[in-house]
């Protein structure tokens, strides 16, 4: 347990994190390449046709991650946020507002991806499902987040901001989640089609996990070279940051 | 709740009352901006009763929206200004407290002359005398939720230059359930549905705001006076 917190205590230390994360990313970046390929060959070459949607489907395989990750980024990001703000804990600061842009690209993927897949499913570009709708809104969120921590000239009050920001809509995404789904199945159009996967085939549902988890190591890889940039940039008058860059 | 909180929550409502009061012509404005915004509807989509009449729950409750949003920046903005806001962070009580009751004395006039306006507006477009009752009772519920979500976004900014627009952002996506039960309870009313479930989701939604709003509010106020 000593050993545990005194490493935690560690990688709350800027050099020490930015030396130890310097030394994670060559092997997270093996891992992540080796589970896309893994995964976009499963999905795309090896999972059979799907019997209604033919070739289609396949792009569930970026989809759903895509929009699994978009919800998950939100919910660390909060977390990390309640953490700086409770502790004043710099990095948990720094990991609450680096996450945001990343959530926003997978939310924005999402949504996109949705939008390609409901072309040939639905006939248009855009439907008012339930779930594209709550993405898009969890699209704004992000939006409202980034452009708060923008908007704060001083970084610390702008990390404690986005924090403050990211639970109270961390609060409300159920709540917005649930009145969307209730909304669309009252005002439901022609259009009762859903992304429903009901028991999938082991061979396609394999790729599909494979794909998540890539997904999730993506995200820790670019979640560290962002934290890292941010670091140098806070502590450009640190003496660690000087040594690193060869100024002193 | 003890005896001097009491007094600070009674007195400091009664004196942004007061204030509101004595720049009564200031208060008006968004009263006059949500009139308009329901008067150019009619300039938009043409002057088709039917159409008019099925819209009118979607206009009125956006328009009430904006006209929300349009009013949030007073809840602090003056107290930022001249320095009493600093004060209520340093005086002993709980500053959540004491933001409910700036909440609760914006809301009594920005949110509630909305409630008193938007029958006028509901004939304007048409609407059933029933519906209009319904429309009222979700205003009643609707608005103090704009105004207790809206109280944290103006307390996240108003340390901000350019603050407003941010503030949309930041509120808009928080008002969606409000936007979807209200609406929705008075296209049903208008259709002779049952509206209790709307209704309840719309004080279930009064509820939780009314309890947990505040005390992000306070943090962040504190947050922008540091």
């Amino acid at each position: 347990m000593n050993i545990v917190m005194k490493w935690i205590h560690l990688l709350g230390s800027p050099p020490y994190f930015y030396r130890f994360s310097g030394k994670l990313l060559p092997w997270l970046t093996v891992i992540c390449v080796g589970l896309l390929v893994w995964g976009l060959y499963g999905g795309l070459v090896q999972a059979p046709a799907d019997y209604q949607q033919s070739d289609a489907f396949r792009i569930i395989y970026v989809h759903v991650p895509a929009a699994w990750m978009s919800l998950f980024i939100y919910v660390s990001m909060a977390i990390a946020g309640a953490i700086g703000i409770i502790w004043h804990v710099k990095m948990a600061e720094i990991v609450c507002i680096t996450s945001a842009p990343i959530g926003a690209m997978f939310t924005f993927l999402a949504l996109v991806t949705g939008s390609l897949w409901g072309k040939p499913m639905w006939g248009t570009w855009w439907v008012w499902d339930a779930r594209l709708t709550s993405e898009l809104i969890l699209l704004f969120l992000y939006f409202g987040v980034i452009a708060l921590y923008r908007a704060i000239e001083d970084k610390r009050m702008a990390a404690r901001a986005v924090a403050i920001l990211a639970l109270v809509g961390l609060v409300n995404i159920p709540i917005i989640h649930y009145s969307v789904e209730w909304w669309n199945t009252l005002h439901q159009g022609p259009t009762v089609t859903k992304f429903d996967k009901p028991s999938m085939a082991t061979s396609m549902l394999i790729p599909l996990l494979v794909m998540a988890i890539a997904f999730k190591v993506y995200y820790f890889i670019a979640l560290l070279l962002r934290m890292r940039t941010e670091l140098l940039q806070r502590e450009r008058n640190s003496k660690w940051v000087k040594e690193l860059v060869g100024l002193s | 709740m003890n005896d001097s909180l009491y007094l600070a929550f009674w007195s400091l409502l009664r004196r942004d009352l007061l204030i509101t009061y004595r720049n009564r012509a200031q208060a008006i404005n968004p009263l006059l901006f949500f009139v308009l915004v329901v008067i150019l509807f009619p300039f938009g989509v043409g002057p088709d009763v039917v159409l008019l009449k099925t819209m009118a729950p979607g206009i009125i409750w956006v328009a009430a929206l904006l006209a929300a949003l349009l009013s949030l920046d007073s809840i602090f903005r003056s107290d930022f200004d001249d320095g009493f806001l600093e004060q209520l962070v340093l005086s002993p009580h709980a500053l959540s407290v004491l933001v409910l009751a700036k909440v609760i004395a914006h809301w009594l006039v920005s949110g509630f002359p909305l409630v008193l306006v938007a029958p006028l507006l509901a004939v304007f477009l048409g609407m059933p005398a029933d519906a209009i009752a319904v429309l009222v009772l979700t205003l009643l519920l609707g608005t103090p939720v704009l105004s207790l979500i809206g109280a944290i976004g103006v307390a996240l900014t108003v340390g901000l230059r350019q603050g407003g627009i941010i503030l949309a952002l930041l509120v808009f996506p928080l008002y969606i359930p409000v936007l979807i039960f209200a609406s929705n309870a008075v296209q049903m009313a208008m259709a002779g549905f049952a509206v209790s479930a709307q209704l309840s989701m719309l004080a279930a939604l009064l509820l939780l705001a009314l309890a947990l709003a505040p005390l992000p509010a306070a943090a962040a106020l504190r947050m922008s006076l540091s």
